[in-house]
C-alpha cells in the first residue's frame, strides 16, 4: 500500500496494452486504502467509548462484507451461508483459547484454515454437482444451518452454552486482551479490514482474479480458453472464507461471549450480505461502503428511538425498526440501484 | 431470458405434465415411498424404541408432513414458474398467521372463518408484492435479484411485525378441542382438520392446475415463458397471479396451524427453511412432489426425534437434503432425462 511514487517524467501517451495502464489503476486503489487506513487508524482517540464499540461492529461488517464479495461478487457464487466461515472462526478460536489456553492469535490463523478448508470442500460438492445460482445459495444455506444445529447439540462445544472468554487482569499481547475501550480493539479489525481490502485489490489485478471474473461471466467460454474453473473458483472460495473467518475469531475476543446463533444463525449470514448489495457487488469499495451505512444505521435508529421527535413517537421503545429500515433499504437498492451506492456513483463519475 | 428455470443446473421438471407417466417415471417416487416404509418398519422392529411411541411420532409426522407440503406447495408453484427462490414464504406464513390472530382475537371470528377471510388479502398482497416488486427483475432474468428483494421482504415482514404485536408468543383461541385415538395414537382434531384442509387444498389446486385452461397458461408459463407469449399468454398477469395463489397456499397453512402454534414473528422462518428441503426432495416446481416431500421430511423430523432430541432431528433433516442436492438435484419427481 505504499508503492505509489509519482515519475516525473512519464511519456504522455502510452499505448493501451502498456502494463503501467494496468498498474496505475491498482496503485490509485492502495494509495486511497493507505490514506482511508491512515485516517481511521486515529479515530479511535477521538471517539466515545459507545461510538467506538459501533465503529467496531462496523468495521467486523465490512471485513465480512469484503470477504464475502470476493467469492459472490467476483467469484459469483452467491453464498447465503457465510454464517457457517465466520462462525467457524468464532468457534475456533473460542475452543483452542478456552479448551487448550493456545493464543487467540493462533486461533485466529487456524480457523481460517479450517473455514477455508471447509468452504473449499463445500464449493467443490456444489460445484461438482453442477449446482449454480439459486440452488448454490440454498446449499450454503443449508449447510450453515447444518452447522448451527451441529454446534447446537455437540457437547464438546457447550452446545447452545456457548464459550466465555476468560477475563484477564491485566493486558495481553498473547491472548490478545487489553483493558476496554484500549485502541487496539480497533486497530486489529482495521488491520484485518486492510489484509482483506490489500487481498481484494491485489486480487483484481492479479491472473487469477480476472480468471475468476472470467469464469464468473461465462464459465463455457473461460473454460474453452483453457482456465482451470475449478481451481481457479476454489482459490476465491478459500480467500473468501478464510478472510471472513477472522471476522469470526475477533468476534469472540472482542466481545468476550460467543454462542451458537451469534456464530453461525442466519442473521450473520445476512449481515454479509447486506453491506455488499448496498454498497455494490463485485466492487472494490462498495462492501466497505455498504459497512459504513449499514454499521451505524441500528445504531442510530436505536437512538433515535429512545428519544424520539415528536412526530416519531409512536415508535418509541418498538423493537425491529432498525431491521426494517436496512431491509427495506435492501430491497430498494435491489430494485433501483442494482449495481449498489458505490457503484452506481462510480458508473456516473465515469460517464 | 425470461426462461424460468434456466437458473437449476439439472433439467426442471414443469409443474406436473398431465398424465404423462411413463413408467420410468413412476419408480423413483415408488421407490422412495418404499424406502420410508421399510426405514418405518425397521424402527418398529430393530429400532429399540417402544411401538406406541413410534406410532404417536409416525401419526404426528404425517399430520404435521400435510401442512409442510401446503406451506410448500406455494413455493413450488412460484418456484416453478417465476424461477424464483421465495425466501420469503416463511415470513407470508407468519403474517397470515397473524391476521388471522387479529380477526379471531379482535374480531371474534371463529378462527377457521379467519383463515378464509386470510386467504383473499394474502393473495392481493402476493400479487401486488410480484408487481410491485419482483416482476421487472423476474422479466430481466437475474438470479441474484429477487433472493436478495425476497430476503429483505422477509425480514421486513418480520420485523413490522416485531414492532406492531412485540415479541412475545401469542395463541390464536382455538375453536375446535378434543383428539381421536388412531391405532393407539394420540391425534387432536385441530391437527386432524389442518392435515386434511392441506391435503384438500393441495388436491385443488393440483385439479386446477390441470382441468382449467388457467392452470394451463400457468402450466405453459412455467414450460416455457417466451413460448407461451407467442400464443397469447399474458405472461406478466401471469407471474402476478401465481405469487398471489403461492401466497394464499401459506394464508391456508398459516390458518390451519394457528391454533396449535404459539405465534412469534420469527415462527414462520423454520417454515422457510424445511420448505426449501421439502420442495428440493420433491422436485423445484412439482406440486405433487412438494405434497410427497412434505410427508417424508415431517416423519424424518418427529421420528428422528425419537433418537435425536431437541434441534438434533432437523439435523437428519439437513443431511437428507445435502443428500438430494448432491445426487438427485432433480428430486424426487424431476424429469430424469
Amino acid at each position: 500500500m505504499t508503492t505509489l511514487t509519482e515519475r516525473p517524467d512519464r511519456p504522455t501517451t502510452v499505448s493501451a496494452d502498456d502494463p503501467r495502464l494496468r498498474d496505475r489503476s491498482a496503485a490509485r486503489s492502495y494509495t486511497v486504502l493507505a490514506v482511508l487506513v491512515a485516517v481511521l487508524a486515529v479515530l479511535p482517540f477521538f471517539l466515545d467509548d459507545q461510538t467506538e464499540t459501533v465503529a467496531i461492529r462496523t468495521l467486523i461488517f465490512a471485513i465480512m462484507a469484503v470477504g464475502w464479495n470476493l467469492m459472490s461478487g467476483y467469484g459469483g457464487m452467491f453464498s447465503f451461508g457465510h454464517a457457517a466461515f465466520f462462525g467457524i472462526g468464532a468457534y475456533t478460536g473460542a475452543y483452542l483459547l478456552v479448551e487448550h489456553g493456545v493464543s487467540p492469535w493462533i486461533g485466529m490463523v487456524v480457523g481460517a484454515v479450517i473455514s477455508a478448508a471447509a468452504g473449499c470442500l463445500i464449493a467443490f460438492l456444489c460445484l461438482r454437482y453442477k449446482l449454480a445460482g439459486s440452488y448454490f445459495a440454498l446449499a450454503t444455506f443449508a449447510f450453515a444451518m447444518v452447522f448451527l444445529l451441529s454446534v447446537q447439540n455437540l457437547d464438546v462445544l457447550n452446545r447452545t452454552e456457548g464459550f466465555n472468554v476468560p477475563i484477564l487482569s491485566e493486558d495481553s499481547w498473547t491472548m490478545m486482551q487489553w483493558k476496554a475501550g484500549s485502541p487496539l480493539y480497533f486497530w486489529i479489525p482495521l488491520g484485518i479490514l486492510a489484509v482483506g481490502l490489500i487481498g481484494t485489490i491485489a486480487f483484481v489485478h492479479s491472473r487469477t482474479g480476472q480468471y475468476a471474473q472470467a469464469v464468473r461471466d461465462d464459465e463455457v467460454a473461460a473454460a474453452s480458453l483453457g482456465i482451470p474453473v475449478m481451481r481457479i473458483r476454489l482459490i476465491t472460495v478459500a480467500a473468501s472464507c478464510a478472510l471472513t473467518s477472522l471476522a469470526g475469531s475477533f468476534y469472540t475476543q472482542y466481545y468476550f461471549f460467543v454462542g451458537p446463533e451469534q456464530a453461525f444463525g442466519s442473521a450473520v449470514s445476512v449481515n454479509a450480505i447486506v453491506p455488499a448489495v448496498i454498497g455494490g457487488i463485485g466492487t472494490i469499495w462498495g462492501p466497505l461502503v455498504g459497512a459504513l451505512i449499514v454499521g451505524p444505521l441500528s445504531e442510530w435508529i436505536a437512538d433515535v428511538l429512545r428519544e424520539p421527535p415528536g412526530f416519531l413517537s409512536f415508535l418509541e421503545g418498538l423493537s425491529g425498526l432498525d431491521v426494517a429500515v436496512y431491509a427495506a433499504l435492501l430491497i430498494l437498492i435491489v430494485l433501483f440501484m442494482p449495481k449498489g451506492i458505490y457503484g452506481t456513483l462510480r458508473d456516473r463519475f465515469r460517464s | 431470458m425470461t426462461e424460468p428455470t434456466s437458473t437449476a443446473a439439472a433439467p426442471e421438471a414443469p409443474p406436473d405434465r398431465g398424465t404423462l407417466h411413463r413408467p420410468s417415471e413412476a419408480v423413483v417416487p415408488l421407490g422412495v415411498v418404499a424406502a420410508v416404509v421399510v426405514a418405518i418398519v425397521l424402527v418398529y422392529a430393530v429400532g429399540d424404541r417402544a411401538t406406541d411411541l413410534v406410532t404417536q411420532s409416525v401419526v404426528t409426522g404425517l399430520l404435521l408432513g400435510g401442512v409442510y407440503a401446503l406451506v410448500s406447495v406455494g413455493l413450488t408453484l412460484i418456484f416453478g414458474v417465476l424461477g424464483i427462490v421465495n425466501f420469503a414464504q416463511g415470513a407470508m406464513l407468519t403474517m397470515a398467521m397473524y391476521l388471522v390472530y387479529e380477526m379471531t382475537s379482535s374480531g371474534g371470528l371463529p378462527v377457521y372463518v379467519a383463515m378464509l377471510l386470510a386467504v383473499p388479502i394474502m393473495f392481493v398482497f402476493g400479487v401486488v408484492v410480484q408487481v410491485a416488486l419482483l416482476n421487472k427483475l423476474t422479466l430481466s432474468g437475474s438470479h441474484e435479484g429477487p433472493l436478495l428483494v425476497t430476503l429483505g421482504l422477509s425480514l421486513l415482514i418480520i420485523n413490522v411485525l416485531l414492532m406492531i404485536f412485540g415479541g412475545r408468543p401469542l395463541r390464536v383461541p382455538g375453536s375446535v378441542d378434543g383428539s381421536v385415538e388412531i391405532f393407539g395414537a394420540v391425534a387432536s382434531y385441530e391437527r386432524l382438520i389442518a392435515f386434511a384442509g392441506a391435503l384438500l387444498v393441495a388436491a385443488a389446486l393440483l385439479l386446477f392446475l390441470r382441468r382449467t385452461s388457467f392452470g394451463m397458461s400457468i402450466r405453459a408459463v412455467a414450460a416455457n415463458a417466451e413460448g407461451a407469449s407467442l400464443v397469447g399468454v399474458d405472461v406478466r398477469r401471469i407471474y402476478a397471479l401465481t405469487f398471489g395463489i403461492g401466497a394464499a397456499c401459506v394464508a391456508v397453512a398459516g390458518g390451519l396451524m394457528a391454533p396449535f402454534l404459539s405465534l412469534t414473528p420469527t415462527v414462520g422462518e423454520q417454515f422457510t427453511i424445511l420448505a426449501f428441503v421439502i420442495v428440493v426432495l420433491g422436485g423445484l416446481g412439482s406440486v405433487t412432489g412438494a405434497l410427497l416431500g412434505g410427508l417424508i421430511i415431517g416423519l424424518v423430523q418427529t421420528v428422528g426425534a425419537l433418537y435425536f432430541p431437541g434441534t438434533g432431528s432437523l439435523i437428519l433433516v439437513f443431511a437428507v437434503f445435502v443428500l438430494v442436492l448432491f445426487f438427485r438435484p432433480q428430486g424426487i419427481i424431476g424429469a430424469s432425462s
